[in-house]
């Protein structure tokens, strides 16, 4: 790892002087994905602004109809919390689902949604749940989030502050975890939502996508059945020596299905 | 950059003057001599370095020494008490829950985590939470007895 400044700001206004006063300055929140890529060299901010010490960014509020994540709540706080589980209990399971213990334990909401792996879990949540992202300056609606990979709406120096989910009416997460990293070589996230059926799909390609065709059949009929024979399309997906592009494009199906399956039982 | 750091290693309050790229890991190795705690891999996949940070297990090797500041950090060494070895650990040796001993440190504060959020883990349940844990002697089948072992003797006090 090469040398850098290290920050431990205690205010918002703190964090963005430090932000706009250094180019190459990173935020580090859990630093479960930035650390090792700055072991690997692969990164190498000047500047690292460490959010932890910034009060508000993490608690978990239920205002009705909606629970919102401060940016800095771990993974395995929205696993363990009560508020999270009665409201959506796949998000629960998903956080649970995330690395291992350790990991979970560190790792936060707000650092996977602004670093947006295409490998992630919760991009398939936001995106699938129609979630919406708060930062510093704006709320950003789950469909314009998602750009390209590790690339997302978010502008230079932009501070993701919650993650904001309508609670929905149900909704499941399946996932074909990597054996190795448990992260998802293709994860599905199908929801009913007060603006329709949703269904969200990570690990396949390179950020979080919804396939329309699935959430049409769905809105039909919903039954695993109503995805059978729809075709997922494997040219724009991953392909590396985990899974080939056609093999993640069945998984998608596949995952689909398990999903609505278990909001059918 | 050098920064100061302070927080409470085993009980005892200490700080250092570190690199800001210092991991947590090799501040509590080579500056406090804590060499209970191991570096394994070194990309927070195999869990030998778990130690406790403020009540909860982490990969030291994933964190900076700058992090740890104002925190309580617990490692091996502060587990075993008045020169008694904790039931946990009492249970890896009963139940030979290791054979090199490598991960054994990451093992046993990976256990202590789980079972305080989980005093009664069933057997599935260990292999679960081990996922973050690797024995390259392919040890797992002792140390999951020995954690269960350990869970029950520390649920009787």
């Amino acid at each position: 790892m090469y040398e850098f400044n290290y920050h431990r700001p205690t205010s918002l206004d703190e964090a963005r002087k430090i932000l706009g006063d250094n180019d190459e300055a990173k935020l580090l929140a859990g630093g479960m994905t930035l650390l090792p890529t700055m072991k690997m060299r692969l990164a190498s901010p000047s500047d690292l602004v460490d959010l932890s010490n910034i009060e508000g960014l993490a608690d978990i509020s239920d205002s009705g109809d909606a629970i919102e994540i401060g940016a800095m709540v771990c993974h395995a706080e929205v696993a363990a919390s009560d508020v999270v589980r009665a409201a959506i209990p796949a998000l629960s399971d998903l956080a649970d689902s995330i690395g291992d213990a350790q990991v979970r334990n560190r790792g936060t909401i707000g650092g996977s949604v602004a670093n947006s792996d295409p490998a992630a879990d919760y991009p398939a949540a936001v995106l699938g749940l129609n979630a919406v992202v708060k930062t510093d300056r704006r709320e950003i609606s789950a469909d314009d989030y998602f750009k390209a990979l590790f690339e997302t709406a978010l502008e230079p120096g932009e501070i993701v502050i919650s993650v904001r989910f309508a609670k929905p009416e149900r909704a499941a997460y399946s996932k074909f975890p990597n054996p190795a990293s448990r992260y998802a070589v293709v994860g599905v996230m199908v929801a009913e939502t007060a603006e329709g059926i949703r269904v969200a799909v990570t690990g396949a390609a390179a950020c979080a996508y919804r396939v329309t065709a699935m959430e049409d059949a769905l809105s039909k009929d919903f039954s695993a059945g109503a995805l059978e024979g729809i075709a997922v399309d494997a040219a724009d997906l991953l392909s590396d020596l985990h899974a080939s592009a056609e093999y993640r494009a069945h998984l998608v199906g596949v995952m689909a299905r398990r999903a609505v399956r278990q909001l059918i039982a | 950059m050098s920064i100061n750091v302070s927080f409470t290693l085993n009980g005892e309050a200490v700080s250092a003057h570190v690199a800001s790229r210092t991991l947590l890991v090799e501040m509590i190795r080579e500056r406090f001599g804590r060499t209970g705690t191991h570096v394994g891999c070194d990309t927070s996949q195999c869990g030998a370095c778990v130690i406790h940070v403020d009540g909860r297990s982490v990969k030291s090797c994933t964190m900076l020494a700058a992090q740890a500041d104002g925190t309580e950090i617990v490692t091996i060494e502060g587990v075993a008490k008045n020169g008694q070895l904790h039931p946990m650990q009492e249970a890896f040796r009963e139940h030979h829950g290791l054979q090199c001993g490598f991960c054994t440190p990451g093992m046993i504060m990976s256990a202590l985590d789980l079972v305080k959020q989980n005093p009664d883990p069933s057997e599935k349940e260990i292999r679960e939470w081990l996922e973050g844990n690797l024995c390259r002697c392919t040890g797992y089948h002792n140390i999951v007895r020995a954690i269960k072992a350990g869970a029950d003797s520390m649920r009787v006090g």
